[in-house]
This record gives structure tokens, sequence and C-alpha cells, in this order.
């Protein structure tokens, strides 16, 4: 949260064999699980046996393997699982578009740094400075709270998270890059500014910057999720695994299954993330090579 | 040193005035209070009324200006709620916040930084992996999962501890370590990170070679240099001590400085809601301050560095 760099959680470069600090069968599930949430969300529409606003009341609260209902229905009789698909689909949409914006805005800003220096930095800086210091959950609270919530500004809003990682990341990276060769020949060629970063910069720092995207992606899904389970975040009657878990907490002790589902999901998949996260950072982050 | 002081704190001044500015900005933005607050069938006189008699009919640039002048005299507004001090209403739920934040930062500290101090130095050994697996599913399980989960089990299931609410101290042990959790996981990743980076340093070699003991190497010269990285995660979980257990308090039903925000949010309490995100703001900043100043002292580079 803090612009301070942090220790990077590897090795020292004379003891670090590659990729093997994790076993191979974790990150083999991760990679396994996300591809399944993938297409989860992808064919949503397909796969998913019932509307998620289909109620059957004459079946509600069924227990999970009941024929029809394999993870059984909530207090409405809506199928657990028909929700829990289109609950994958919209929290990887939000944690998805969010981590882009966030990571398009924190690199920009870092870019305008390094490029501009003073003031502009100054700038940054204190941005940075505002957002270490209101917690982000409290800030959105706030905001989704008093402006009412809707999918944009929950997507725009989750676009705020995190990009102060990415702005000093690009900056240093940007600034250490234009005292090398390349950057200096490329702009004594005469190429703009614009160019210089986007076709000469960015495609040297971008490894770095995925390896952050890893780091972010969870971190969007557990503060969406989190918001939902406030009731802050998306709304009924759609629905996203935060906020199943949000409504499923009521009927924790005669139907704790309408929770269990989608927590689970969401413990998986970020745990999925961070562990394939760890990989890539072993494999591809320049940095600590 | 004395520049290097008075610039963090002319931006930690800039920081507060920043989020105040945020707060009034967008809560007055986003819609009237008076509307919410009275319901929809009031006449129109009654909530030009109640207008004028928060200052909500001033331009919004008065409305700042009075505002930042009441601030600096100590008044921090009053809540149309029930129109009692809002500064009162804040710091009366401040103790309760605590009774769980702090237990849980003792929790973290006392069981995240050994563990990752001793799986750094017993690397690849199984208790290694051990810590690395259970400290990223620390803090890869979200809170109110692992809350309802702990409800679950030891109130409902087994029926030993109480599923909500303050009373005992019973009450406060599953709220604790809910909030803990995550930090432990955090804490031991972090500092295992740190303390095997430190190990790796060409002194600690030197260290061992001229015939230190293994133990005085790690004390005298392995947990100091590890201590800096990790001093600045820990002054980031000090400084949430009032805004980290939101989520938790609303599982538990604990009537901290979280339930009043979600609270006067939902009801539109503009002068509460501003007076907890300053108080959040406040903490959050002067305990990064003081994380910066306990760089000098930790790190003597910093401090021989000369001030110009």
């Amino acid at each position: 949260m803090t612009l301070a760099t942090s220790p990077s959680d590897t090795t020292t470069p004379e003891r670090a064999p590659r990729a093997r600090r994790l076993p191979p069968p974790a990150v083999t599930f991760g990679l396994t699980w996300l591809g399944l949430m993938i297409l989860c969300a992808i064919f949503a529409d397909l796969i998913r046996p019932y509307d998620i606003t289909q109620m059957d009341l004459s079946a509600r609260l069924s227990p999970p393997g009941t024929p029809g209902h394999w993870l059984g229905t909530d207090e409405l009789g809506r199928d657990v699982l028909s929700r829990l698909i289109q609950s994958v689909r919209v929290s990887l949409v939000i944690a998805f578009g969010a981590t882009l914006i966030s990571a398009v805005f924190g690199t920009t800003l870092g870019f305008l740094a390094a490029q501009f220096r003073g003031v502009v930095e100054h700038v940054v800086v204190m941005l940075a400075d505002f957002q270490a210091a209101l917690p982000f959950l409290i800030m959105s609270l706030a905001v989704l709270a008093f402006f009412g919530s809707s999918m944009v500004l929950l997507v725009c809003l989750m676009g705020f998270y995190g990009w102060e990682r990415y702005a000093r990341i690009a900056r240093g990276l940007a600034i250490s890059a234009g005292a090398q060769g390349y950057a200096a020949a490329v702009v004594q060629l005469g190429a703009t500014p614009r160019r210089v970063y986007l076709h000469h910069i960015l495609p040297n720092v971008a490894s770095t910057l995925i390896v952050s995207m890893t780091l972010t992606f969870p971190e969007i899904i557990l503060m969406e999720s989190g918001l939902s389970f406030l009731g802050l975040g998306v709304q009924p009657p759609d629905t996203s695994l935060g906020n199943m878990v949000g409504f499923g907490r009521e009927y924790l002790t005669n139907a704790p299954w309408i929770m269990l589902g989608p927590a689970v999901v969401i413990m998986l998949t970020t745990l999925s993330i961070s562990l394939v996260g760890d990989w890539l950072r072993d494999r591809l982050d320049p940095t600590i090579r | 040193m004395i520049r290097f002081v008075s610039i963090r704190l002319l931006r930690a001044l800039i920081t507060v005035l920043a989020v105040m500015t945020f707060a009034f900005v967008v809560l007055r933005m986003s819609g009237d209070p008076a509307e919410v607050l009275l319901g929809p069938d009031v006449p129109q006189s009654v909530i030009d009324a109640f207008r004028a008699e928060w200052g909500l009919d001033a331009p919004l640039w008065q409305q700042y200006l009075s505002y930042l002048g009441a601030i600096f005299t100590g008044d921090f507004g009053v809540s149309m709620r029930d129109r009692s001090p809002a500064l009162e209403l804040v710091l009366e739920r401040v103790p309760a916040t605590l009774m769980l934040t702090i237990p849980a930062l003792l929790l973290k500290l006392g069981i995240g930084i050994p563990a990752g101090v001793y799986a750094a130095l017993h690397r690849d050994s199984a208790v290694d992996r051990g810590v690395i697996l259970l400290a990223i599913l620390g803090f890869t399980i979200p809170s109110f999962v692992l809350g309802l989960v702990l409800v679950l089990i030891f109130a409902v299931t087994l029926g030993v501890l109480p599923s909500g609410g303050m009373g005992t101290w019973q009450h406060a042990i599953l709220p604790a370590i809910t909030i803990s959790i995550g930090g432990i996981g955090i804490l031991a990743r972090f500092s295992r990170s740190a303390m095997i980076e430190v190990l790796g340093q060409p002194y600690i070699r030197t260290a061992s070679a001229k015939g230190v003991s293994w133990r005085d190497v790690v004390r005298g010269h392995a947990l100091p240099n590890a201590a800096v990285p990790i001093v600045t995660i820990v002054g980031f979980m000090v400084g949430s001590l009032i805004a980290g257990a939101v989520v938790v308090e609303t599982i538990f039903s604990w009537p901290g400085i979280g339930r009043l925000l979600i609270v006067s949010v939902s009801n539109r309490d503009l002068a509460v809601v501003q007076c907890i995100l300053l108080l959040i703001a406040a903490v959050m900043v002067v305990s990064n301050l003081i994380v910066d100043l306990l760089y000098g002292w930790l790190d003597p580079r910093l401090r021989a560095q000369p001030a110009h």
C-alpha cells in the first residue's frame, strides 16, 4: 500500500532454482481450476441447468444431492449450482475488468512520472499517499453507499485498486530503461515519447507488470466479494460469489450449503491465482533474476 | 534529518486534508441527505427547513469552508440522526473495535513473524513447506468466509463459543481469530522472504566465516536487517487497527467503528461518516509517519546520509 519497496518474495540469485519453491502439482492444480472457472464464465449460459431467478417453491432449501439440484436450493427454491455458475461469471468479469483498468491507469501514471518527473511525480506520490491513508474497502464502502451500486461504478471503483503498485513498478523500470542504451537510441532517432514508451519500454517491462496483475486479481475478487457480502457490491437479482455468501449467511444454521458452495469457489480461485502467480513470478520476473 | 521529518510531516498533513476533502465532496455530491432521512412523503417546506437548519442550502464551497473552520476548532459536527456530537459517537465505539484488533495484532506478530523466521532458517524442510502453504491459505481465505465457518463449527455445531454480540471475553475469541488469520499469513510469508534475502547476503557469510556462532549471526546480523522491511507491513497493520474490522464486526454483530460506519453510511449521517473517515485516515497517516521515522532508527545507512 505504500511506495516503499518490498523484498521480492524469492531467493537470492545464486540459490534460486526456478519454480522449485512450490511443488508443480500445486501449480497444475491452480491452472486446472482457473481453466475450469474461465470455461464456466464463458459458457455460463449453456451449462447452467436453470435460470438464476427461476424459483421452485415446492423444493425450497433442498439439501445438496437432491436429484435435479445437485448443490441444493436456496430459500426461494432457486438452484444453487446455476447461481454459482452465474456468480463465477459476474465475479470474474468484474475482477478482470478492474485489473485491466488498474494496470492501464497505474502504468500510465508511472510512465508520466518517469517522463516528466518534478511536479507530476509529486502529484502521483500524493495520490498514492491518499490511497494508502484510506483503506480501499472503506473508501469503496462510502462511495457505493452514497452513489448507489451499479455494475459500471463497481468495476470502475475496483479499477482504482492497486494502481499504485503498477505506478511504482512502471516508474522505476522506465527510469532505469531510460538510462539504458536502447531507449536513449530511439530518442536520438527522433521517436516521440509516446512511441518510446509504448513500443520500446512497455514490452520490456511487461512481464513484471503481468506478475503484479496476478497479485492484484485475487485481491480484487476478495474486495468485490467483501463489498457484495456487505450488500454494497453486486445487487440482486444479479448474483456474485460474495453476494451469495452474504445472503446464505441468514441460513447458516439450517442450510449452510447456500453459503459454503460460493465460499469454496472464492477460496479455491484466489488460492489458485496465488499459486500460479508465484510460479509465474519465479519464471517471468526479470527484476528478481 | 530535520528536512526529512518536515517533508514527511507536510506530506502527512496534505494527505489528511485530501481525505477530508474527498469525503466532503463525495458525500455532498451524492444526493440530498434530507430526502433519505425524512422519507419520501414529506412536504417540501419541511425539507427546506431541514436543509436550512443543517446548512445544506449554502453553496458547496461555503459548506466546505465552514466545515474546515469548524474542524480546526475541534467541532466535528453533529449526528443528523440523534443530534449528539459526531466525535463523541465515534470515540465511544473505538474501545470495542480495539478489543478485537489489538489481540488480533498480537496474534499476527506472535505467530506470523516467528513462523516466517523459523521457515527461513529451515528452508526447504517439511516445516518450511507447511508454513508456506498455510500462509497462502491464510491470506487467500476471505474473512467473511472464515468467520462464518468458525461460527458454523464452534457456535452452531460444537456450541462452545458465542456466535455474535459483545459480552464476556469469550465473545471476542472468534472475531479476533478471524481478523488475525490473514495477517498471520502475510507476516509469515513476508518475514520468511525478508529473512531468506538477508541470509544470502555476504555479511552473513563473513560473520559465519570469522567464527561467530550461528545463533549470534541470526540474532546480531540477520534479524536486525530483516526487521526493516517487516516494519513496513507491521506499520500498515497498526494503521488499520481502527479500520480493519468492518467485515468481521458485521459478521459477529460487534458494536465497533465498522458497524457504526455501515449504519451511518446507509443512514447518510454525513457528520458521523466524515468523522470516521477522518479518524481512520489520521491513524493510518500517523502510523505510516512513525514507520518512516523508524526506518531512520533501524537502518543506520539512512541516518548517515547528510541532511541537505
